[in-house]
């Protein structure tokens, strides 16, 4: 039975459209040419990397395709945003701003810069929905602030960040902006040449592209240091031989985003809908983590009272176990960030929306995508219900609260 | 059957894990993250007992899954185990771990998760017998004597026993490697470890000193050596870094080989003398379980194992509730606050319960009185 897979902010399968387009750059007798070189086959591989620049540009809404440089990861390109900025910008002064939800690329490199670099970091409250207020960012702004940075979307539960409003605070300032784009690229709009937005970064792996690949936006006339030294590839900012393959596959994905963005959208956010209301309906004590409408389609965040959200991901993986019948398939979903699984450290996000920790323990992330289907719906409305009854009927927390209720 | 297998990552586990596999039960590997470990450069941070039981999970085709206990593992292992250390003791973390982890919050989650039995690595059997109609289990020393692990499982009840499955009991280790062999698993020539598994490089002492740093006790400090006269010979680091029965490391030169006979830890005093003076003809045993859920009425005839390695030794049990009165036919050295004591029938427990006082041959005339232990 094939698994039904609900996991798609943590990573996505990729596409065979992307697949093909990476193929003849990894095939034995393939593009394998090192786009330095002077001769054909490197030559080949250059105009390679750069029609994918271009469709990385279209996907983003970047006039200039000069202003995408490739990375390895969407967290290289985090960190080649906050760390590169900084360092570039010290004599401008020692401060950032960034939001307490963000992902741990922006979060941990904001606490290196601290911790070793003397740099001092503000880090924004978010309302119960997770979303950061233009006001705090006004009162936070100093003459000494070098960088802002929030994510368009959060990974988490989805919540999309009001970035023009900020970005606009951050321009008139005159102060950097930096959104981590990585959620949110590939499933909404993004028009960066309109935004008052100066760096972007995405990730391939999030949008049916390979892992291993990520880039940065870049504004033309924005300055940042370098994280890899060596030689002068993506014009001296990101020195290491071209991942070509990897890039290849980025583009390809980024330009199916931009062709079936409009249909995908739509199809995915109703089936994401049926999900989330169908499992509230069928469930007592579920709540939504997240904002209710500005949100990504595709996902998810819900509290299951009295249920723990490590056994809850572990009894749907083997929902088959679970519920001793074979011919169910496993759901895969995760407790917030794949990133910071297996450590069971509280969700940081739902922290800072004010979930009390006893919630936070039972959170589980649904994030949908492509290749789900309404079958997919169906079953997994029939099999949550039951895994969640059964989890509850062991769990002393849920006897306390059915006395509670009575 | 349903069954949800702890793996360690060593070879006794991957074993029990094939075996039930292969008898075609639904078999599930979990391994406990118990520690909130550092990671990072210049750090070790070795997952490679995790890396193991998943190696060993994906050659048996079947899922594996790290279960994080490491906040009940500190709350109930970890610091009873400094405190316990400090207060003087000798605590065993194996039992402790048994008792609150692995067979309770491990067993719940299991069950949970559909699990009809956990199952794990353990050299021990399960007795089942019926008695006055109903189904009684107790625990069976394993067949491979040297490897018997019904010590550290003591607490077990009814309610855990009848969820439990030691698939290797019956198995010598040498069998257990043929079998790893015969399944190709990764683990088969895996050297075992004997080491408390969260003492880094074995040195407890070390591990005592950087967890119980800053509390309010004397035993991490410099304190006198006394004879059993009551005569000051020498100076020791601290009772919490010695055990009764202990031999070296005393510093001591007084002509003859001195014996640690017990620890005072209210005045952070070591006392020493001939191994024969440090043996106890009897116990006081706390938190006291009966494998069959009932307290035997009157005294009971038995043997008594009171650490790991230990012969078990002919001895009276008497219940007095919670607490158990053991007196041993011949007088037992290294009776240590903080081991078990496990009552045996033959080769089946029948209960046990852990250590909480035995004044040593040599220091019975004089702590009848003011200088109590």
């Amino acid at each position: 039975m094939k698994p039904i897979y609900f996991d798609n902010n943590a990573t996505t399968p990729v596409r065979a459209e992307v697949f093909e387009a990476m193929a003849p750059f990894l095939a034995p007798d393939g593009g394998f040419g090192n786009p330095s070189s002077l001769h054909t086959l490197g030559q080949q591989a250059h105009a390679a990397m750069e029609s994918s620049r271009e469709k990385v540009a279209a996907l983003l809404g970047v006039a200039d395709p000069g202003e995408i440089v490739f990375t390895s990861c969407g967290t290289e390109a985090d960190n080649m945003a906050v760390i590169g900025a900084a360092f570039a910008h010290r004599e401008k002064g020692r401060h950032l701003i960034t939001s307490a939800v963000e992902h741990h690329a922006v979060l941990h490199a904001c606490d290196y810069l601290e911790k070793e670099h003397g740099f001092q970091v503000t880090y924004l409250p978010v309302d119960r929905f997770g979303r950061v207020s233009p006001n705090d960012l006004r009162g936070a702004l100093r003459p000494d602030t070098l960088l802002v940075s929030i994510m368009a979307a959060n990974n988490e539960m989805g919540t999309i960040e009001p970035i023009q409003e900020l970005g606009a605070i951050c321009r008139s300032a005159g102060v950097l902006f930096h959104t981590d784009a990585v959620q949110s690229a590939g499933k909404v709009p993004l028009k960066l040449k309109d935004c008052p937005v100066d760096l972007a970064a995405i990730s391939g792996h999030k949008l049916y592209g390979p892992k291993g690949i990520g880039a940065l936006y870049i504004r033309r006339g924005v300055q940042l240091h370098a994280l890899l030294h060596g030689g002068a590839h993506e014009k001296n900012r990101r020195a290491g031989t071209e991942n070509v393959p990897g890039a290849v596959g980025l583009g390809a994905a980024c330009a199916v985003a931009l062709k079936e963005m409009s249909t995908d959208e739509p199809r995915v956010r109703k089936m994401r809908d049926r999900l989330e209301t169908g499992l509230m309906e069928r469930i007592p004590f579920v709540f939504l983590n997240g904002h209710p409408t500005e949100r990504l389609g595709n996902t998810t965040n819900l509290t299951f009272d009295a249920v723990e959200g490590e056994s809850l991901v572990l009894a749907l993986d083997q929902a088959g176990f679970t519920l001793k019948n074979d011919a169910l398939p496993g759901l895969e979903v995760s407790t917030g960030s794949a990133c910071a699984s297996g450590l069971l450290e509280p969700s940081h996000v739902l922290k800072a929306i004010g979930v009390p920790m006893e919630r936070i323990h039972g959170s589980v992330r649904f994030s949908l995508g492509h290749f789900n289907t309404e079958a997919d719906i169906d079953t997994a409305l029939d099999i949550i219900p039951k895994v969640v009854d059964r989890l509850r009927s062991l769990s002393p927390i849920w006897e306390d609260r059915q006395k509670e209720k009575v | 059957m349903n069954v949800l297998v702890a793996m360690s990552g060593g070879v006794d586990s991957s074993v029990a894990a094939a075996l039930l596999k292969e008898q075609g039960h639904r078999v599930l590997g979990a391994t406990l993250k118990l520690l909130r470990q550092e990671t990072g450069f210049g750090c070790c941070g070795s997952t490679r007992d995790i890396d193991d039981a998943r190696a060993v999970c994906s050659t048996l085709g079947m899922p594996h899954y790290v279960l994080d206990f490491a906040d009940d593992f500190q709350k109930n292992i970890l610091d009873p185990f400094v405190n316990s250390y400090l207060s003087g003791e000798t605590p065993n973390p194996c039992i402790a771990c048994n008792r609150f982890i692995k067979f309770d919050a491990l067993l719940k989650k299991a069950i949970a998760l559909g699990a009809d039995a956990v199952a794990t690595g353990h050299y021990a059997q399960i007795d089942v017998r019926e008695e006055n109609g109903k189904t009684v289990r107790r625990l069976r020393r394993a067949v491979d004597l040297n490897k018997d692990q019904t010590y550290v499982l003591y607490h077990l009840g009814q309610a855990e026993l009848s969820q439990l499955l030691f698939p290797i009991g019956g198995m010598t280790k040498p069998e257990v490697r043929d079998a790893a062999r015969r399944f190709n698993l990764k683990t088969a020539e895996k050297d075992e470890s004997m080491e408390i598994c969260f003492v880094p490089n074995a040195d407890t002492a070390g591990f005592i000193k950087s967890r119980g740093e800053g509390q309010p006790v004397p035993s991490l400090s410099i304190g006198p050596i006394k004879d059993l006269t009551g005569k000051r010979i020498g100076e020791h680091r601290g009772v919490a870094y010695y055990t009764r029965g202990q031999r070296s490391g005393l510093g001591l030169s007084i002509g003859r080989p001195a014996y640690v006979v017990d620890i005072d830890p209210a005045t952070n005093t070591l006392f020493v003398g001939e191994d024969e003076e440090g043996a106890s003809g009897e116990a006081e045993v706390r938190e006291v379980v009966w494998s069959t859920g009932n307290p035997p009425q009157g005294p009971v005839r038995c043997s008594v194992q009171i650490r790991s390695r230990h012969a078990a030794a002919l001895a009276v049990v008497t219940s007095t509730g919670t607490l158990a009165h053991v007196r041993f036919d011949i007088p037992q050295r290294a009776v240590a606050p903080g081991q078990s004591a496990v009552f045996y029938d033959g080769d089946l427990v029948i209960g046990g319960g852990i250590l909480l006082r035995s004044v040593p041959v040599g220091r019975q005339e004089r702590t009848n009185g003011n200088d109590s232990v």
